[in-house]
């Protein structure tokens, strides 16, 4: 007998109540991402080099390397300078970070698109640079990038099972504390494969009409 | 942009290194193991990347020009691959396959996940490029009388394999990094020897500062690789379109 579906009813409503945890951390670090992802993006333009070269050095750094890493390095480094963050906190801050540092690619493409006569009329117009990327170019740069933000969207999404590693009670640990009770491994992670293949057919299926309309109300 | 970038990357670089040397003096002690972990690492991306790359061909040519039950394969796994995450991935291979019987070694493991999961991404990567090849290219296949296989062997493949190459460059990188994973599943790679080591000495700032140097290093290599290796296929092909 490969799949018992006794034990696939029993474990369902402590996967979904795990699934929560999932969607928390996905919603939160998603936010996060697109703020600092947005920071960094108006940083990296600057025309000060000591502004945008670290900038994009920082980008490129935390591209580079592992989510994996950075999370262990948030969860285990931060301690020793003194701030102690849950495990769930550190994660979703970790998971922020990292793409939000993708996500200011997205972000830098969108402003790089606003037509170089938007930033001159600000000039003219007296405009400080706060309220020109305010008023003017924000407003422009963002509704064209928001399906490529979708589709970070969904790849944080999938990512969040990294989260295990630190011991979040997210699906992926859930599963695999489940199997280790019972040595029965091969519901619930095939569970959570289903749940995220599901949720991010859908969440792609919505990407793609988010594209859809903005294609059409944009242009 | 991207020059600029790199240069700051290298000063980062430069700059935790030196740190790691200077104030660190645990770098000696911890540098063997860890060298050895990102042997392991090295491994797995290269078997990775090379299983990655044939899956994405057979995938993405069976799901354009194959005959329909075998696309309708091809699509599956492509989205199946897509849609679900490594991690859970690596985990049904290691924890689920046992009990049907099939038990392979954790390297196995390894490799055959992150080279079907990136394979995946690729074949997307390679149907858009034999996409992106105009039209007269294929018409004028047809006018030769070559057959679909000879056709995109000869003519469009070459031509599409230029404009793959930043994007393969890319998904390297990526599963470069997805390496990391296979720490969870018991393997001594760099993630592992790291956690490890990080248990027993409790040196935490030191030993995630040179590994994720390491991880930026490796990064970097594949970067400067797959730019070189975009200038040879540029010249080849010049040199294919002028005779």
């Amino acid at each position: 007998m490969f799949w018992d579906w006794s034990y696939t009813w029993e474990i369902m409503p402590v996967l979904a109540e795990a699934s929560i945890v999932t969607i928390q951390a996905t919603v939160l670090g998603f936010i996060l991402a697109a703020v600092v992802g947005l920071l960094l993006a108006i940083l990296r333009m600057s025309a000060k080099p000591w502004v945008s070269l670290p900038t994009a050095g920082l980008v490129e750094f935390v591209r580079s390397t592992p989510l994996l890493i950075q999370i262990f390095f948030i969860y285990f480094v931060l301690p020793e300078f003194g701030v102690t963050l849950g495990a769930l906190t550190a994660g979703i801050l970790a998971l922020g970070l990292h793409y939000g540092s993708y996500c200011s690619e997205v972000y830098r493409a969108g402003l790089e698109n606003v037509p170089r006569g938007q930033w001159e009329a600000s000039t003219a117009l007296n405009l400080s640079p706060y309220h020109t990327f305010r008023d003017i170019i924000i407003p422009q740069a963002i509704p064209p990038v928001v399906p490529a933000l979708g589709n970070y969207f969904v790849a944080l999404f999938k990512e969040t099972p990294l989260l295990s590693a630190i011991a979040v009670l997210e699906l992926m640990q859930t599963a695999k504390i489940l199997g280790s009770e019972t040595f029965r491994y091969t519901e619930p992670i095939t569970l959570v494969g289903l749940y995220f293949l599901v949720f991010s057919l859908v969440a792609a299926a919505l990407v793609r009409r988010l594209e859809y309309w903005v294609k059409h109300r944009w242009s | 942009m991207q020059t600029r970038g790199i240069i700051a990357v290298c000063i980062i670089l430069a700059f935790t290194a030196g740190l790691a040397v200077a104030s660190f003096a645990g770098f000696r002690e911890f540098l063997p193991g860890l060298l050895q972990g990102a042997r392991i690492t090295v491994l797995i991306t290269v078997l990775g990347c090379a299983l990655a790359v044939v899956m994405a061909f057979v995938a993405a040519i069976t799901r354009m020009y194959g005959p329909a039950p075998l696309r309708w394969l091809a699509i599956s796994y492509i989205e199946l691959f897509r849609g679900t995450s490594a991690l859970v991935q690596l985990f049904w291979l290691f924890f689920v396959l046992p009990h049907f019987g099939v038990t392979l070694e954790p390297l196995t493991v390894a490799v055959v996940a992150l080279g079907l999961n990136v394979g995946a991404y690729g074949a997307e990567v390679v149907r858009g490029a034999v996409n992106a090849v105009p039209r007269g290219q294929w018409e004028a296949t047809i006018a030769l009388n070559m057959s679909r296989m000879e056709a995109l062997k000869r003519v469009i493949l070459p031509q599409a394999v230029l404009a793959m190459i930043p994007p393969w460059g890319n998904l390297f990188i990526e599963l470069m990094k997805a390496t990391a994973l296979v720490s969870l599943i018991t393997i001594g790679d760099l993630a592992f020897r790291a956690s490890q080591m990080n248990q027993t000495t409790y040196r935490t700032v030191e030993i995630f500062s040179i590994v994720l140097v390491f991880y930026l290093a490796i990064a970097l290599l594949i970067t400067v690789g797959m730019r070189a290796l975009e200038r040879v296929a540029a010249r080849g092909l010049a040199r294919g379109r002028s005779s």
